[in-house]
């Protein structure tokens, strides 16, 4: 394999056709979309179906459909149970999953770390912790009802995101996968003490803040589910327009800048989408770790590494595992509902040292 | 004409100067060798001319302060390989050359141009990697990966190329390969090559022109024949270089002629 070819020598088609390597197939193809799309909107109905109450796909299907197109809906129990309870929590999961989801994927192929996610490098931490202390200490805005909760999440979630990775800069200048994983475990371990803090002074929001902490969207609103799609529109709009610069960074930030990606700007634009949707969605849902860790190495196996098919993907396949990891928290011990950080975070965290040992296997 | 010229240029850590007063310019058609012991500031100085570390002096490109370019003009103009590359994600090696042209034509929706095409094409040809465009790049050997590399540069097309010891660790066959297929490369008028080398042999056999370094200072600057003297030469290294690779090819001839 290594020798046996002359530079420029053998056989070597002079057609100019169009490639057929990457390029004009680099993006998301119209099969695969229809084909993402038809698994969540299939995922969505289970999840609304299957609960403590288990209601006819059908039925389900008729009543969600004559609301969207304002036919009258049928009358029964399970009306109220579609509309205001299971959909708009079961839309909010969705919506968090794929928001977290394609996070995880930026941040990865920024940090050119597979271990990068809002929950590893203690963003969402942060966030947690500008949600409490707007609880805590009754911070709101005027008009918006929990918008004082979100500006604080999304400002500590920036914040966190800008200290955890100075501080790796200064400790280790090529911002090694381990020192930032390592600076990010250390700086949750600070963020959870100022938590227990606040608790001790603020104990009247005791079980708001272990909310927080634990992550759960029992009790979501359609509101919330509003709020979750604009900003994924955004801000997710944002990350998939820099889809092209985050496979040149994934490559090496070196790399970014010699073929042309104006590298500060990318990357500050970049943290500020991402901690803007994890803000948002910890101020929605709480902390649910490792999300943004799991759905990214899942899909990549699917569609390959490139940021244009993988981010996408992303969005889908991060919907797809939160609604099934919320399902299981509600179905599996019926009727005590788990939060469903736990059941991400059981899987999370075996995945976590898969790719551990993994990547240090590769490099030996 | 000029196409890099490089004035004054300085880097400093904290109290330590790595590079201390440097200037060099280089035009069309020209080769620039730089050489010289280890921690000479060699890599330093290509790191600083690729805006990828902080320097003081200045630095210009076709008569244009570097600083003042966006990022996507200094790709067209300047095109730097790194000594290796550390790869974490099996992108395949046909979307490694392709972000080549990622200056011209940022965008989400751009990349696919004929013109962008056909570069990509002729730069996988002229490397000899056409059959393994589709490979992942984390199957490659250290020469084939350092090929996807040069041929990214070849599709993005500078007009000056900035070498980091582009040959470190790899084999005499892919050095050879890669100094020729830069020589190939320099044929087409309005291009310069400025490389950091560390076998003064390769220095010597391809570069026009020599700049050669010592403890961040420029020792001498000009011909090749003059730079590779043996009083600049072994002051810097601190021994007979000469006689010594004299003596190494010695033990070649004695074989071929017994």
């Amino acid at each position: 394999m290594r020798h046996n070819s002359q530079p420029g020598a053998g056989g070597v088609s002079p057609s100019p056709a169009p490639s057929v390597y990457g390029g004009r197939r680099e993006g998301f193809r119209a099969g695969e979309l229809v084909l993402f799309s038809l698994a969540t909107l299939a995922t969505m109905a289970l999840c609304v179906c299957v609960g403590s109450v288990s209601l006819p796909l059908k039925e389900t299907l008729t009543v969600i459909w004559n609301t969207i197109v304002g036919l009258p809906v049928p009358q029964g129990i399970s009306v109220p149970i579609i509309l205001s309870v299971r959909l708009p929590r079961v839309l909010c999961v969705a919506l968090t999953g794929a928001a977290l989801s394609i996070c995880g994927g930026a941040m990865q192929g920024l940090l050119k770390n597979p271990l990068a996610d809002g929950s590893t490098l203690g963003v969402s931490s942060g966030a947690a912790l500008g949600a409490v202390i707007a609880i805590a200490f009754g911070i709101t805005l005027p008009g918006i009802p929990f918008a004082g909760t979100m500006v604080l999440a999304i400002a500590f979630a920036f914040l966190s995101l800008l200290v955890i990775l100075s501080l790796a800069h200064k400790i280790d200048y090529s911002m090694s996968t381990n020192t930032i994983i390592l600076v990010g475990v250390i700086y949750s371990m600070f963020v959870s003490s100022i938590l227990s803090l606040i608790v001790t002074f603020a104990s009247d929001h005791v079980k708001q803040i272990t909310f927080w902490t634990m992550g759960s969207l029992l009790g979501a609103s359609m509101q919330n589910a509003l709020v979750l799609f604009g900003s994924l529109i955004v801000f997710g709009g944002i990350i998939l327009r820099y889809a092209r610069e985050l496979n040149a960074f994934a490559i090496s930030e070196d790399n970014a800048r010699n073929v042309g990606v104006p590298v500060r700007q990318v990357k500050l634009t970049l943290l500020i989408a991402v901690s803007a949707l994890i803000g948002v969605c910890v101020s929605v849902g709480g902390t649910i770790g490792f999300v943004g860790l799991v759905t990214p190495h899942m899909v990549r196996m699917i569609v390959g590494p490139n940021h244009r098919r993988l981010l996408p993907a992303s969005l889908f396949g991060g919907a797809i595992f939160l609604m099934l990891a919320d399902l299981v928290a509600r179905i599996l011990l019926n009727p005590v509902e788990l939060p469903i950080g736990v059941v991400t975070s059981f899987v999370g965290a075996f995945l976590f040292i898969v790719i551990f040992y993994r990547s240090r296997r590769a490099r030996l | 004409m000029t196409l890099l010229d490089v004035k004054h240029l300085s880097v400093r850590y904290g109290a330590l100067t790595i590079v201390n007063d440097v200037s060099f310019s280089i035009s069309e058609g020209e080769w620039l060798m730089i050489v010289g012991p280890n921690g000479a500031g060699k890599s330093t100085i290509v790191s600083a001319i690729s805006q990828g570390t902080p320097y003081t002096g200045e630095v210009f490109v076709q008569g244009r302060n570097i600083k003042s370019l966006r990022a996507r003009d200094l790709a067209q103009t300047i095109g730097v390989l790194a000594q290796s590359h550390a790869m974490g994600y099996g992108f395949t090696v046909g979307a490694v050359v392709r972000l080549g042209r990622y200056a011209y034509s940022p965008g989400l929706f751009s990349g696919s141009r004929d013109e962008d095409e056909a570069m990509v094409t002729r730069a996988l040809e002229l490397t000899g990697l056409t059959r393994f465009a589709e490979q992942n790049v984390l199957t490659l050997s250290g020469g084939e990966l350092q090929r996807t590399f040069l041929a990214q540069i070849f599709a993005q097309n500078p007009r000056v190329l900035l070498l980091d010891e582009p040959t470190n660790h790899l084999d005499l066959v892919y050095q050879k390969q890669t100094f020729e297929l830069i020589t190939e490369w320099l044929k087409t008028p309005g291009r310069a090559v400025v490389s950091v080398v560390h076998d003064l042999s390769l220095a010597k056999a391809y570069g026009t022109r020599g700049l050669l370094l010592d403890g961040g200072k420029t020792i001498v600057c000009g011909e090749t024949g003059e730079v590779f003297a043996p009083e600049y030469i072994n002051h810097a290294y601190s021994m007979d270089v000469a006689a010594w690779m004299r003596r190494m090819l010695a033990q070649w001839q004695e074989e071929g002629t017994r």
